[in-house]
C-alpha cells in the first residue's frame, strides 16, 4: 500500500459498503496516480461501479477514507465531489433530450448577467474553448435527440470539464460505442491526460484497458485483488485476475446424452432499441438432453437474442426453428404454443404480475385452457389445485401462499414459482436467462438441480447467464457470445475459465 | 395479528373512516359559518330519508354517477384512467337522442335500441381512445380530455341543428315516447295512472319524480363488471395487462387488443349512463353551457368506492344523497351549501389517503409485538 501523498489524485482506503446484509465492497483500497488513465476492472456485480459511486458521493461508505491529492475529504454528496473537481460520466447518460448541446453543458452552472438572464454567447464561447483544446468535436447547437450516442458521451465529458473537473470517472464508457467511436474516445482521453487530468475508467473490456490505461485495479466480489501496470500484463493475466479462482458451486450431474437437435438458430440478425445490429448473424443448436450455456459479458446481444426467440422483438434476418417449425417474427403466444418455455431474467417485469396472487401467476400462460377455465369462466378450484402442487413440488415458502399476492414472497420463492410454472408447461426447449440472479445459495442450487433434472428427462435447455461460473458448472456445451455472434462452442471442461474469460472479452478477435 | 389492526386493514374501514372525517371537517366548516353542525346533519339526514320522494330522487340522481363510477372503477382495475367518461356519457346522450327521435319502433324494441345506441356510441368513443393508446402509445388521459370537448361541442351542434332543434327551446325535440322509460310510460297510461294515484307510496315515489328503471341497469352493470373482472378469462387478461403489460405480453396475452377492449367496455358503460339519462329523465339533449359533470362525479364515486364496481353502487348513492340533501341545509338554516362540496372533497381526499391506514395498522401491530417481547 502506498503512502498518502500529493502524487496521487485519488486514494481510497478501507472502503466498505453494505446494502442491507449484502456487502458490496469489503475493505477496498485504490491509489490513482495524477495524470494517468486508471482502469477499474471487474465482472458484473463485482462492485466497481459502487466504488466509483462512493468516490462521486452518490453512496456513503460505511467505513473507509478518501484522500484527494493527499488531503482527506468527506464526500457527502455529488455536489461536494464536483466542488473537489471530480466529474463522472454515467453509463446511462443524463441529458435533456430536447435541449441543445450547449444548453445541456451549462445546465446547473449557467452564465448569467446580474438580472439572472442567460448569457448564452459567453457560455457558448467557453464551451467552444474546451472543445478545441481537447479535440472533443461536437456541434454546440445540435439538439441531443438528433446526435449519436458517441456524441452524447462527448457532451457528458464536456459537461464535466465545463464544471472544471480534474478527475474524470467514466463508467463503462465503451459499452454503447462503435469501434470507431471507441478509438476516438481513447484519443480524447490521451489529450486529457496530457493536460494533467486524471481519468478513471470502469470497465470489463480487456482490450480497451490494454489500449488506453496506464494502471489497472482489479476488484472481484467486492474485494480488492491487485493493482497492476497495464504494460506488464497480458489480457490473459487480467482475465484470470478478474474471474478469479473462487470456490465453485459444484453442480452434480452425469454425462449428458444428447439426442436430436430440437432447436436451431441460423444467421439470426436482431436490432436493438437504437436500431443497431445487436445480434449479427448468430448460429446456435440445442439438442435434446443437453444444457447449452451461453457465456458472455452483458450487452453482447444476449438480451436481443432472447427477445427474438420469445418474439418480444422482430428478427431482421435469419431463422429460429423449434422441432422444424420456424417461429421468428410471430408472437409470444406462438412461441409458447410451440413448446418453448422461458424463465425471463427480469422476474418482476416479465416473469410475474406482482399484484396477482400466486395462483393467478401460476397459470398465466394457461388461464385460457381447460381445466383452468371453461367457456370463458375461470375455475378457481383447479387453479388452486395446480398451484398447491407447484408450491409443494418446488418447495415454495410460505406453504399455503396460493392466494397471497406474489409481491409478498421473497425473490427466491418468486423465482421458484416461475421455474415451476415454466417446467410444468412441459416444454421441448426450456430457456433460462439469468435464472439465479439475486438468489441465495440454497435457491441457486435448487434452480440448477431443476435444470439438470429436466435435462435428464430429455429436454433441451438453453441457459444464458452473465455469471461465468454458472455457465461453466451447469452447461454441457458452452457457447461464448461476443459482439452478437457465437464466437466459440465447446464441451464443458474443454476450456478453463481464463480461456473463456478471454473469449468473452473478444480476446480471440485479434488473432483472426 | 390483533383484531384492531385486522379491522383497520380492510379496505371498507378506510372508506368509512374517510367518510367520518368528511363529516368532521364539514362540522368545523359549519361551526365557522355559525351553524350548529348537529342540526345541519339532522336536516341533511331528514331531507334524504324522510319521504319516499326524497329517497326516489336520490336514487334517480345516483343512477348515472353509479354507472360512470363503474366505468371508471373498471378502467382503474385494468390499469387505465378513464377521464373520458364525461365525453362518453355525453356521446351516449346525443346518439340515444338522435336514434330516439329518428326511429319509432314498438316500445319493446325502441327502448332497448335507444339504450344500445347510446352504449355503442360510448363504446366507440372509448374504444378510439384505447386504439390510440394501443397503436401509438398516446396516453389515454390526453386523448380523453380532448375527446370530452369534442363530445361537448358535438352535443351543442346536434342541439342546434335544424333537423333536431325544437324551436323556442335550447334543445332538441324529445325522443319518441316509444323509447321512454317503462315506468314513465306506465304511469302515463290510464291503468298506471289509476294505480299511482290510489297508492300513497307510489304517488310520492313515482308520481312526483322521474323514477325510472335505470337504477336496475346500474346495479346490473356493477354486478356484471365485478363478475367479468373476477371470474372470467377476459377479466383475467384485462387485469394482467393492466397490472403488468410486460409480463402479460411475455405470457402470450395480446396487450393491444386488451387495452382496446378495456376502453370499449368502459366507454359502453358510460354511454349507457348517458342513454338512460335520456330515456329516464331528460328525454332530450339541451345546449350545454358547461359539462354536467356526470363523468367527473363518477371519478369521485370510483375513488370513494376504492375502484370496486359493487362499491360504486353505495358510493354513488352516498354522493347523490349528499348533493341532494345538501341543498336543504342551505334553504332551511342558511348554512352555505358549499359545505357539502367541502365534505365530498374531504371524503375523496381521505379515501385517496386511505393507504395510510393499513400502514398505521402495521405500526400498531409492531408496537404490540414490542410490548409482548
Amino acid at each position: 500500500m502506498n503512502e498518502i501523498s500529493k502524487e496521487y489524485a485519488v486514494q481510497m482506503r478501507g472502503i466498505t459498503k453494505r446494502f442491507g446484509k449484502f456487502t458490496a465492497l469489503n475493505n477496498v483500497h485504490v491509489d490513482i496516480k495524477k495524470g494517468t488513465v486508471h482502469a477499474i476492472l471487474g465482472e458484473n456485480g463485482a462492485g466497481k461501479s459502487t466504488l466509483m459511486n462512493v468516490l462521486y458521493g452518490l453512496y456513503q461508505a460505511e467505513e473507509g477514507e478518501i484522500y484527494l491529492y493527499g488531503e482527506k475529504v468527506n464526500i457527502k454528496n455529488p455536489n461536494v465531489a464536483i466542488a473537489h473537481d471530480i466529474g463522472m460520466v454515467h453509463q446511462h447518460f443524463m441529458l435533456v433530450e430536447n435541449f441543445t448541446v450547449t444548453q445541456n453543458i451549462i445546465l446547473g452552472t449557467e452564465v448569467t448577467n446580474g438580472a439572472g438572464i442567460l448569457n448564452m454567447k459567453e457560455a457558448r464561447k467557453k464551451v467552444m474553448d474546451i472543445v478545441e483544446r481537447y479535440g472533443l468535436t461536437v456541434d454546440p447547437d445540435a439538439k441531443i435527440e438528433d446526435i449519436s450516442v458517441g456524441m452524447q458521451q462527448r457532451v457528458e465529458i464536456l459537461k464535466a470539464l465545463y464544471r472544471g473537473a480534474d478527475i474524470l470517472i467514466l463508467d463503462e464508457p465503451t459499452a454503447v460505442l462503435t469501434p470507431q467511436e471507441i478509438s476516438e474516445l481513447i484519443n480524447i482521453m490521451q489529450n486529457l491526460i496530457k493536460d494533467g487530468k486524471t481519468i478513471i475508467i470502469i470497465t470489463h473490456k480487456l482490450k480497451e484497458i490494454k489500449q488506453s490505461a496506464n494502471e489497472c485495479s482489479i476488484i472481484r466480489r467486492g474485494e480488492y485483488i491487485d493493482t497492476v501496470d497495464v504494460e506488464n500484463v497480458t489480457e490473459e493475466e487480467l482475465a484470470s485476475m478478474m474471474v478469479g479462482h473462487q470456490v465453485n458451486l459444484v453442480v452434480e450431474k452425469d454425462e449428458a446424452k444428447p439426442k436430436d437437435v430440437v432447436f436451431e438458430i441460423k444467421d439470426l440478425v436482431v436490432k436493438n432499441e437504437r436500431n443497431l445490429d445487436a445480434v449479427k448473424g448468430l448460429n446456435l443448436q440445442v439438442r435434446k438432453g443437453e444444457i447449452v450455456g451461453i457465456a458472455g459479458i452483458d450487452g453482447n446481444g444476449q438480451k436481443e437474442l432472447i427477445e427474438a426467440i420469445t418474439n418480444l422483438t422482430k428478427s431482421a434476418a435469419g431463422t429460429i426453428k423449434i422441432n422444424g417449425t420456424e417461429i421468428q417474427n410471430t408472437s409470444p403466444k406462438y412461441t409458447i404454443e410451440n413448446k418453448i418455455a422461458t424463465i425471463h431474467e427480469d422476474r418482476h417485469k416479465r416473469g410475474l404480475v406482482l399484484d396477482f396472487s400466486v395462483a393467478e401467476n401460476a397459470i398465466i400462460e394457461n388461464y385460457h385452457k381447460e381445466p383452468y377455465s371453461k367457456k370463458g369462466f375461470l375455475h378457481f378450484d383447479k387453479m388452486i389445485e395446480q398451484t398447491k402442487k407447484l408450491i409443494k413440488d418446488y418447495d415454495v415458502r410460505p406453504v399455503g401462499c396460493e392466494n397471497l399476492p406474489v409481491r409478498g414472497l421473497s425473490g427466491g420463492n418468486q423465482q421458484k414459482i416461475i421455474v415451476g410454472r415454466e417446467v410444468s408447461n412441459d416444454p421441448d426447449l426450456l430457456i433460462a436467462v439469468q435464472p439465479t440472479r439475486g438468489l441465495d445459495v440454497g435457491a441457486i442450487e435448487y434452480v440448477h438441480k431443476t435444470l439438470v433434472r429436466e435435462r435428464d428427462k430429455g429436454k433441451a435447455i438453453l441457459l444464458v447467464s452473465l455469471e461465468l461460473d454458472e455457465v461453466m458448472n451447469v452447461a454441457d456445451t458452452i457457447a461464448v457470445i461476443y459482439d452478437g455472434k457465437i464466437v466459440s462452442t465447446f464441451k464443458q471442461g474443454e476450456k478453463d475459465e481464463n480461456e473463456i474469460g478471454l473469449l468473452m472479452a473478444g480476446g480471440t478477435n485479434k488473432n483472426e | 395479528m390483533n383484531k384492531a389492526s385486522k379491522i383497520l386493514k380492510k379496505p371498507i374501514t378506510s372508506t368509512v373512516i374517510a367518510v367520518l372525517f368528511g363529516f368532521i371537517v364539514a362540522a368545523f366548516v359549519l361551526l365557522i359559518a355559525g351553524c350548529n353542525p348537529i342540526e345541519a346533519f339532522g336536516i341533511l339526514f331528514r331531507s334524504v330519508f324522510s319521504k319516499p320522494k326524497y329517497v326516489a330522487n336520490v336514487i334517480i340522481k345516483a343512477t348515472p354517477i353509479i354507472l360512470t363510477g363503474v366505468s371508471i372503477a373498471f378502467a382503474f382495475k385494468v390499469g387505465l384512467f378513464n377521464i373520458g367518461a364525461e365525453g362518453q356519457f355525453v356521446m351516449g346522450t346525443v346518439v340515444a337522442t338522435i336514434v330516439g327521435i329518428c326511429l319509432d319502433l314498438p316500445p319493446v324494441l325502441q327502448f332497448p335500441v335507444v339504450l344500445l345506441s347510446g352504449m355503442v356510441a360510448g363504446a366507440l368513443f372509448g374504444g378510439f381512445v384505447g386504439f390510440l393508446k394501443a397503436k401509438f402509445g398516446i396516453h389515454e388521459v390526453i386523448t380523453s380530455i380532448m375527446l370530452n370537448w369534442i363530445a361537448f361541442y358535438f352535443c351543442n351542434f346536434i342541439a342546434a341543428t335544424k333537423t333536431f332543434h325544437q324551436p323556442n327551446t335550447n334543445g332538441t325535440y324529445p325522443i319518441n315516447a316509444s323509447g321512454l322509460d317503462f315506468i314513465f310510460n306506465w304511469k302515463k297510461s290510464e291503468a298506471g295512472r289509476e294505480v299511482v294515484i290510489n297508492n300513497e307510496f307510489l304517488r310520492e315515489a313515482v308520481g312526483k319524480t322521474d323514477m325510472n328503471i335505470g337504477f336496475i341497469f346500474a346495479i346490473a352493470a356493477a354486478i356484471i363488471i365485478a363478475i367479468l373482472l373476477k371470474k372470467t378469462t377476459k377479466g383475467y387478461e384485462l387485469r394482467a395487462v393492466g397490472f403488468n403489460q410486460y409480463a402479460a405480453e411475455f405470457a402470450g396475452i395480446n396487450v393491444r387488443k386488451n387495452i382496446i377492449h378495456a376502453m370499449v367496455i368502459a366507454g359502453a358503460i358510460a354511454g349507457l349512463a348517458g342513454a338512460l339519462q335520456i330515456t329516464g329523465v331528460a328525454q332530450k339533449i339541451s345546449t350545454l353551457g358547461a359539462f354536467e359533470n356526470y363523468g367527473f362525479n363518477g371519478m369521485s364515486v370510483a375513488l370513494i368506492a376504492n375502484s370496486s364496481p359493487i362499491g360504486s353502487i353505495f358510493a354513488g348513492l352516498l354522493f347523490a344523497a349528499l348533493i341532494y340533501g345538501g341543498g336543504s341545509i342551505q334553504s332551511e338554516i342558511g348554512a352555505p351549501s358549499e359545505v357539502i362540496n367541502i365534505m365530498i372533497g374531504t371524503i375523496v381526499f381521505f379515501v385517496a389517503l386511505s393507504k395510510v391506514i393499513p400502514v398505521l395498522a402495521d405500526k400498531l401491530e409492531k408496537k404490540e409485538v414490542k410490548k409482548d417481547a
